[in-house]
């Protein structure tokens, strides 16, 4: 077996969907369909499941993983990454392909599954270990180091129930990074826990990488992605889009996450999150003449328009403009509440906002981000990398410009400078 | 600080299984841990946060056996083979109550831990398999009232008592076999715990709990007998008791009953098994 550790060829899981007439909830309805229609239910078995029955959740995958790589998996939500660490896992039987894993394999899909409220931490630790597979002895070992990792040594011997979601968030993953496979599987599980414990976290799993482990890890945390993973594969839609360089991946994912859209419209079926009462139909940058444009003159105020198309009247709403690198990293926000001014309302139909910023962004590429939502925290609707703009490092017109080739930093805040002065070091 | 055992031996090739996966036994022994403290989780809630804790064991046959031997013992005048009614009803009740207890937590096993079952890979038998075992303690507990009630009504037990054992793996083999078939229907249809409720009250009726089966007519008896509880509950009495011959008639036809019972729930169980994670 040499120095594979997991070896994955043609791998699919197909689930049946729709055929509602066909799926019984009940036993009785089950029954009673068999009763009545014997003679159609036998002509149909053995008959193929018609095509628009058939979804793929997971095809033609493969892939091979030597020990001590760590195997980054990203892509949007429902691509099917899951769908693959359950396959991985044992949990759910695949429908074609073969998988060969040579080691102990431990999956971490969930932070503390199997956490039972009414037991206490240490009953827990001990009941959680089980179940993520080690023996009664294995965790007796550990157990010192668990309850020192998660930090709760004083609660030990309380219900879960009566933890805060924090507490119960750290020994759930105390207890996980102490597992020992040869081979790690690891879900989203991060997402979860302060910030402060993320990075003892994402320290422990490099800790465990560098102990020469093979792990696969799902993640929508690209720093978290990029410094852990020696690898990356993409999966859009059921497929491997992409794999290779972690690098590579990244910036695939990236640009499908949200394809940029073009002339600022965007499409309904657009990649977007939201209740959608109201749809972001179309994003506009304008310059100070109220002309439509896709460049930022150096230190010119622009304004950006947001149409959106509104299903049911919205009260209290606010929205919220982004400003983003093309790798995905925020530089600047404004919403229409900042400065405690109250929320909007909206009729059905077309409604436009425009935004007026007033910042000078340093001569690079950018993307618009825009969300529409409720005050109550209620998400409306979520468009990322809507439009793409460049801000220019001259202004026509103007003496001001951008001096270097190379750009450090996002935005140039307004700044007044004083001196040459005389001045003493004491 | 891995088992140089594991490493070497662990190579699984996973691939769509087609019928019935080969059936692994040593692996449901190398997950006894787990069994143990899914077993222990389920005493433990089982006991916390109750009023009277162990004594819910105690409360329920008790109580019924003394209904019973109002209703059925005096007033219904049913003949209890020349023991105390109380006695002959409460070496029924105590098989009947494991078996009633335990078919309902089996049935609803896999649904309890659908979290697990959706989050974690280990024999899915391993749920079924530990009901089994958390109403083993309030069978034991009731069974320590069972020996007061033999030194109350002076009921020295007879040599017979030695196979009591085989009566309660006779009783376990039933109801795990029940078990897997209903657990394993109530992953698709959720209606099937209210069928095993109905089941179990009938059930009741058509075992031998508040009468003898001496009092079903013959050609009727074979029928009644392929109820294995029929063999469990007139073993249990025999054991115990000392009621007359051994039953070994009922007892072979109900045993019987138990065993095709048994092995169809688990090949039910194992066929439909690996599409519990995607239909729970």
């Amino acid at each position: 077996m040499g120095n594979l550790a997991i070896s994955v060829r043609d791998l699919g899981k197909q689930y049946r969907i729709g055929g509602r007439q066909e799926r019984h909830e009940t036993f009785m309805a089950a029954l009673t369909a068999a009763m009545s229609s014997p003679l159609r239910r036998l002509r149909r078995m053995g008959q193929p499941v018609p095509e628009e029955q058939i979804f793929w959740a997971l095809r033609n995958i493969s892939f091979e993983l030597d020990r001590g790589e760590v195997l980054g998996i990203i892509g949007r939500n429902g691509a099917g990454k899951s769908t693959m660490l359950k396959l991985l896992s044992r949990i759910t039987e695949p429908t074609e392909g073969r998988m060969e894993i040579h080691g102990r394999l431990g999956s971490l899909l969930e932070v503390g599954t199997g956490f039972h409220p009414e037991l206490t931490g240490r009953e827990n630790i001990f009941l959680n270990g089980t179940i993520l597979g080690m023996k009664r002895r294995e965790v007796s070992r550990k157990f010192d180091e668990i309850v020192e990792f998660s930090g709760i040594e004083q609660f030990l011997d309380t219900p879960v129930k009566r933890y805060s979601s924090g507490m119960y968030v750290r020994l759930a993953f105390a207890v996980a990074a102490h597992l020992e496979p040869e081979i790690l599987v690891v879900d989203e599980v991060l997402a979860v826990g302060d910030l402060e414990f993320q990075k003892k976290c994402l320290g422990k799993m490099s800790e465990v990488a560098g102990e020469g482990r093979t792990i696969l890890f799902v993640s929508h945390n690209m720093g978290a992605i990029k410094t852990l993973c020696s690898r990356a594969m993409l999966i859009h839609k059921g497929t491997a889009a992409a794999s290779g360089p972690v690098e590579e991946t990244v910036a695939a994912y990236l640009n499908l996450n949200s394809p940029i859209q073009e002339h600022g419209v965007i499409s309904k079926d657009a990649h977007r999150i939201g209740t959608g009462d109201a749809l972001l139909r179309r994003v506009e940058l304008r310059d100070g003449h109220d002309q439509s444009t896709e460049q930022v003159m150096l230190g010119q105020r622009f304004k950006i328009a947001a149409m959106f198309e509104v299903q049911k009247p919205l009260e209290d709403a606010f929205i919220e403009i982004g400003i983003s690198t093309l790798d995905g990293l925020r530089v600047a926000t404004v919403q229409n509440i900042d400065e405690d001014r109250p929320g909007l309302n909206f009729k059905p139909g077309l409604n436009e906002v425009v935004v007026e910023i007033d910042a000078t962004l340093l001569p690079r590429e950018y993307v618009i981000d825009v969300i529409i939502g409720h005050l109550s925290g209620l998400i409306v609707d979520w468009v990322e990398r809507t439009f793409q703009f460049t801000a220019l490092n001259v202004a026509p017109g103007s003496p001001d410009h951008y001096r270097w080739g190379e750009v450090r930093g996002f935005v140039r805040p307004k700044s007044v400078w004083h001196g040459p002065n005389p001045g003493t070091l004491n | 600080m891995v088992d140089t055992q594991t490493r070497s031996a662990a190579t699984i090739v996973i691939e769509p299984s087609r019928g019935l996966a080969d059936f692994n036994l040593k692996e449901i022994w190398d997950y006894r841990d787990l069994m143990f403290f899914l077993a222990w989780r389920d005493i433990n809630i089982r006991y916390k946060q109750t009023i009277l804790g162990a004594a819910w064991a105690v409360v329920q046959p008790v109580m019924t056996m003394i209904l019973f031997t109002i209703f059925f013992g005096r007033m219904a005048g049913v003949p209890s083979e020349g023991v105390p009614y109380p006695l002959f009803a409460f070496a029924a009740l105590l098989p009947w109550q494991y078996f009633a207890t335990t078919l309902g937590n089996a049935a609803n096993s896999l649904v309890n831990n659908s979290n697990l079952l959706s989050k974690v890979y280990f024999p899915r038998l391993l749920i079924p398999l530990t009901s089994l075992f958390p109403p083993a303690v309030d069978f034991m507990i009731a069974f320590v009232v069972l020996i007061g009630l033999m030194f109350y009504y002076r009921q020295a037990p007879s040599v017979q008592v030695i196979w009591l054992p085989a009566f309660l793996i006779l009783a376990m083999v039933t109801t795990l076999g029940a078990g897997l078939w209903f657990a394993a229907m109530n992953v698709k249809y959720r209606d099937v715990r209210h069928i095993v409720t109905v089941l179990v009250q009938f059930g009741m009726f058509v075992s031998p709990v508040a009468y003898p089966s001496r009092i079903v007519p013959m050609p009727w008896l074979n029928l009644y007998a392929l109820n294995p509880m029929v063999g469990v509950i007139e073993g249990f009495r025999w054991a115990l008791l000392g009621t007359g011959a051994a039953p070994l008639r009922l007892i072979a036809i109900s045993s019987g009953a138990a065993v095709a019972l048994f092995i169809s729930g688990f090949y039910y169980f194992r066929y439909t098994e690996k599409t519990f994670a995607d239909v729970i």
